[in-house]
């Protein structure tokens, strides 16, 4: 009887998957424990805020590709309006407009963006008849652009690159021609120093500081030293669990969140940061052959998309943390402390799962 | 031209291309990743784990107690109380201003206090944290630390602060510390005593507290302290605990300091004592002195212009820097460079009528009393002060001779006191003056360098120095101000042997008549015959004038018509008992006039406690009362006369 009713419910549930996200989010509440200095009440929250990712992801999971294709459309016309009404009516917190008070409760909809660009660009390509055509890439092109300019001027970095990277991993899936890549890339980096010398000397000496954090020891670049710090003096085997001294003696700031990563690489090493890896690979690889097994172009493109979008967040945050990408706010997924990213990421794997087990439904 | 229709198999196709496109590119930006880890944890882990330990442990310096200084009797005279200071690290003030303004709320600050504040700042790092406020009381420390938290970077410290007790007394002796600037910071350095000096704020800035600096200082200990971000202390992981440093004592006796001091009056002068036999200083006075108080937390503005604008200069240490010309003090060491060199050996005598005359010149160099004294030989020229003998005798010895004799007594060289700062004072040859004013030699400088006066130029120091030669029979012991250096924990004295410096060989024949005639200075007949009178003990002894301002020839010096400041350096030399010396010591006051009247009665009032422990009544109108110069009596010569 049980487990007949373990089985129904987990008739979506894509099994290597989701032991690997177990896997890595147990891996994070020990790293949180540690890095919050023990805190039962941040392991609550999260294990909290685990529970309810874990409910949207079963949710999403059940839902099949061609209702989340229905859905695509209208969820990226509302998106797009909040992010208007947030540039309009949102409320300022730490200096960037971010939030919607809607009374009830605060919505942040440049995270519902996360979720809503790929499935609106894997929407508009599904519908295109021919093989896309370069309208067809300036039209998805602007799709991608326009909420993405929105989200930087709030401005959130981490999120508008993470939504302009799902956007363009579309983009490149849906067979945009190498040369214009190519061109694009070109162009832009034979721009800068074009435009460098229209910048203001502090938005100059902003994007020098983000380059190179060194330069700015005390201030904007603090957070990247002490954690190539922290990250460096943990060796192979780590310093152990709770004996991180830069995370227990509070060298490392935002460490429960976009620094989490060094205080996992301080107390677990190489070799905790190597079988990490392990994991997330595993994720991605599983996530790729996902999409390359889809049936539909809308399933395999979204399935791409936030596959190589995990990625990205992985990639963006250890590289961040690790001092060879700049400091944008990005978290690592499943491991940072807070509840929408676990949610946003839960439930894109829910899609992937859904993508997964709804595929011979499909052919059927 | 492709088909406008789809082809799904040719989609799925380009689709996994690029997909697997994305896997390559995925593994390999991973594997870039896992590269930077491999550089940071292994390559580069010595380095990062040295920055994790720098960041985490902080070393606190612990500071050592700083050495007593102790005198002979044990009165202290330099040691260290612990007081509240109210400090501020200015880099982590917003606005200062405001914050002192709020400080003086809770505990009084005055101008002074803002004054000093003020000075510390020009002369340190804003991370330093610098003291507004010191010797704060219980009450104020309590008013403050209920409102610490109002007040960031604003902390109350115990520090240990250094106290004379003596305030003003042997100042230029005992010397004071102060606040380690720019260049005790190089000096360190250079020494290598940089890490030892962490946490100290204060240094040996002058005198004793200055030349046993490396004893009196201590060896720092230190506390391994594990911080955290914010700089607080969260466990100590091990200590090592500080050396306090040596305590000095020294040969002096305070009491004799005092008398001396008291001798004095509001005059200016140098007194230095010496035991002969071992070199030990006696006593070492400077006057005016100044309270070396002042000078620990930093000197404010006000007291150092009063100080240092001062005509009377109490800042000079007049023992080790003060110059003069030695005057007839010079006569005993002149004779005995003529009785060695084999001139003027007694029955020797001269038929003085007054005055010198070089062959073939008209000029005439006078003696102090007009008409002259008859005859004179050698010993007794010491006794009366005859210039005219000794001008004979110059000429005849010749400069060369003269200087290198005298020159073994430590004229114009360093006595090697064990305080810093020492002037070499001056012995004239022709060369030195070839080489000063490009001009040759006279005989007439020979002529007045035998009665001390001309180029030579001398230190109260190498006065009392050569004095404590002669008096023990030309052996040379080094003078020194410390005689034991005690461990303060263990009470383990480190004792400063006498030791002689050098030896001269003198015929104890010359050695003797030299003595007599100084001896018989103190006997009736002699120019100091009041310093001897009702003396238990016999005193060998010579007086001295130095002229401060030339006097023409044929002009008459008259004293009470002579400005101050102009009137003559009072100088006197002695030793006691004559037969077997303890004590030998050279008097100077400055514009004090006859060395016998004005600098004689210091010294036997010196003589007195040290030898009798005799302690002056208290007659302290008769010591600050200005000496009447004019009341010059019937042996008290007239002053020298200097060439033209």
């Amino acid at each position: 009887m049980i487990s007949k009713l373990l089985k129904s419910l987990g008739k979506h549930i894509d099994s290597f998957l989701m032991t690997c996200l177990l896997l890595t989010m147990l891996v994070g509440l020990f790293v949180l424990y540690s890095a919050s200095g023990q805190s039962f009440e941040r392991l609550y929250a999260q294990c909290i805020n685990i529970i309810v990712a874990l409910g949207f992801m079963w949710g999403a999971a059940n839902i099949g590709p061609t209702k989340l294709e229905r859905i695509a459309l209208p969820l990226y016309v509302i998106g797009v309006l909040l992010l208007i009404a947030v540039a309009l009516f949102g409320s300022i917190s730490h200096g960037a407009r971010r939030w919607l008070n809607l009374g009830v409760m605060q919505i942040q909809p440049s995270e519902i963006m996360r979720i809503a660009m790929p499935m609106m660009l894997a929407f508009y390509f599904s519908k295109r008849e021919s093989k896309p055509v370069l309208a067809d890439f300036a039209i998805g092109g602007l799709l991608l652009v326009v909420p993405v300019m929105l989200i930087m001027k709030q401005p959130d970095l981490g999120t508008a690159l993470l939504v302009a990277a799902s956007g363009f991993y579309i983009l490149f899936l849906a067979g945009l021609s190498w040369k214009w890549l190519v061109g694009g890339i070109v162009l832009f980096a034979a721009s800068t120093p074009i435009l460098w010398p229209l910048l203001h000397d502090y938005q100059r000496r902003r994007i020098e500081i983000l380059l190179d954090p060194t330069q700015d020891p005390l201030g904007a670049g603090y957070h990247t030293i002490q954690a190539i710090i922290a990250l460096g003096s943990g060796g192979i085997a780590g310093k152990g669990w709770l004996n991180g001294t830069q995370a227990q003696l509070d060298f490392l700031p935002e460490r429960t969140t976009d620094f989490i990563f060094a205080v996992f690489g301080e107390e677990f090493g190489l070799l905790g940061i190597l079988l990490l890896l392990l994991l997330f690979s595993l994720m991605i690889m599983r996530g790729l052959v996902i999409a390359s097994q889809a049936q539909s172009t809308f399933s395999r493109l979204l399935a791409g998309s936030i596959t190589l979008t995990f990625f990205t967040y992985v990639f963006v945050n250890m590289g961040m943390v690790s001092g060879i990408l700049p400091v944008v706010g990005v978290p690592l997924p499943l491991v940072s402390y807070g509840g929408t990213s676990m949610v946003t990421i839960l439930l894109s794997f829910g899609i992937l799962m859904s993508i997964q087990t709804h595929k011979n439904l499909v052919a059927n | 031209m492709r088909p406008e229709v789809k082809d799904y198999l040719y989609e799925q196709y380009h689709f996994k291309l690029r997909l697997g496109f994305t896997a390559f590119a995925v593994i390999g930006l991973f594997v870039l990743l896992a590269f930077r880890f491999f550089y940071l944890q292994i390559a580069q882990y010595a380095h990062y784990q040295t920055l994790a330990e720098n960041n985490r442990i902080s070393l606190v310096p612990i500071v050592a107690n700083r050495g007593l200084i102790i005198d002979k009797n044990g009165v202290v005279l330099a040691h260290n109380f612990f007081v509240y200071t109210l400090e501020i690290t200015p880099s982590k003030v917003k606005d200062l201003e405001a914050t002192i303004t709020g400080l003086s709320q809770f505990v009084e600050i005055g101008a002074l206090d803002r004054k000093r504040f003020n000075k510390f700042r020009a002369q340190s790092r804003n991370f330093e944290s610098l003291p507004i406020r010191t010797h704060l009381n219980e009450l104020e420390a309590a008013k403050f630390a209920v409102n610490h938290y109002r007040f960031p970077g604003v902390e109350i410290k115990s520090r240990l602060f250094r106290h004379y007790p003596l305030g003003k007394l042997g100042s230029h002796m005992v010397g004071y510390i102060g606040r380690i600037n720019d260049n005790d910071l190089v000096g360190l350095e250079k020494s290598d005593q940089l890490s030892n000096y962490k946490g100290s704020d204060h240094i040996g800035k002058s005198g004793l507290e200055q030349f046993y600096e490396t004893y009196l200082h201590g060896t720092t200990g230190f506390q391994q302290v594990e911080i955290d971000a914010d700089g607080h202390a969260v466990r100590v992981l091990s200590s090592t605990s500080p050396t306090p440093g040596d305590n000095l004592i020294l040969s002096a006796d305070s009491k004799m300091q005092e008398i001396a001091e008291t001798a004095f009056g509001n005059r200016r002068g140098a007194l230095v004592a010496i035991n002969p036999k071992t070199g030990e200083v006696l006593s070492f006075v400077s006057m005016p002195t100044f309270d070396a108080n002042l000078f620990v937390d930093g000197i404010d503005v006000d007291n150092w212009k009063s100080l240092n604008d001062s005509l009377d200069k109490p800042l000079i240490n007049r023992p080790l820097r003060g110059i003069y010309p030695p005057g007839s003090t010079f006569k005993p060491f002149v004779a005995l460079a003529g009785l060695e060199n084999g001139k003027r050996t007694p029955p020797f005598s001269i038929q003085d009528s007054g005055f010198f005359t070089l062959p073939n010149s008209t000029h005439h160099y006078r003696d102090w009393k007009p008409g002259g004294h008859g005859m004179v030989d050698i010993q007794r020229a010491i006794t009366i002060s005859c210039d005219t003998f000794f001008y004979g005798l110059a000429m005849e010895l010749g400069i060369e001779k003269l200087t290198a004799f005298v020159s073994h007594f430590g004229f114009g060289r360093l006595s090697g006191l064990d305080i810093k700062g020492e002037s070499a004072g001056l012995l004239p040859t022709p060369d030195w003056k070839q080489r000063r004013f490009k001009q040759p030699w006279y005989q007439g400088e020979t002529v007045i360098t035998g009665i001390g006066q001309g180029y030579t130029l001398v230190t109260p120091m190498q006065l009392a120095q050569a004095t404590a030669i002669l008096a023990n029979n030309g052996v040379a012991m080094k003078p020194h101000l410390v005689s034991k250096i005690e461990k303060a924990i263990t009470g383990q004295p480190l004792v400063i042997a006498p030791l002689i410096q050098d030896k001269i060989a003198i015929n104890a024949e010359n050695l003797e008549i030299v003595k007599r005639g100084m001896v018989n200075v103190t006997l009736p007949g002699g120019t100091a015959a009041s310093i001897g009178a009702n003396a238990p003990y016999s005193i060998a002894a010579k007086t001295g004038t130095a002229q401060v301002v030339g006097i023409r020839q044929n002009e008459k010096y008259n004293a009470s018509s002579i400005d101050e400041r102009h009137r003559d350096h009072a100088l006197f030399i002695a030793y006691a008992p004559a037969e077997n010396p303890t004590i030998a010591l050279a008097v100077i006051v400055e514009n004090g006039g006859h060395g016998g009247s004005a600098a004689g009665p210091i010294a036997r009032k010196v003589m007195d406690y040290y030898l009798l422990g005799k302690v002056p009544e208290v007659e302290a109108a008769g010591a600050d009362k200005k000496p009447s110069v004019s009341t010059a009596r019937n042996n008290a010569p007239t002053p020298e006369e200097l060439h033209d």
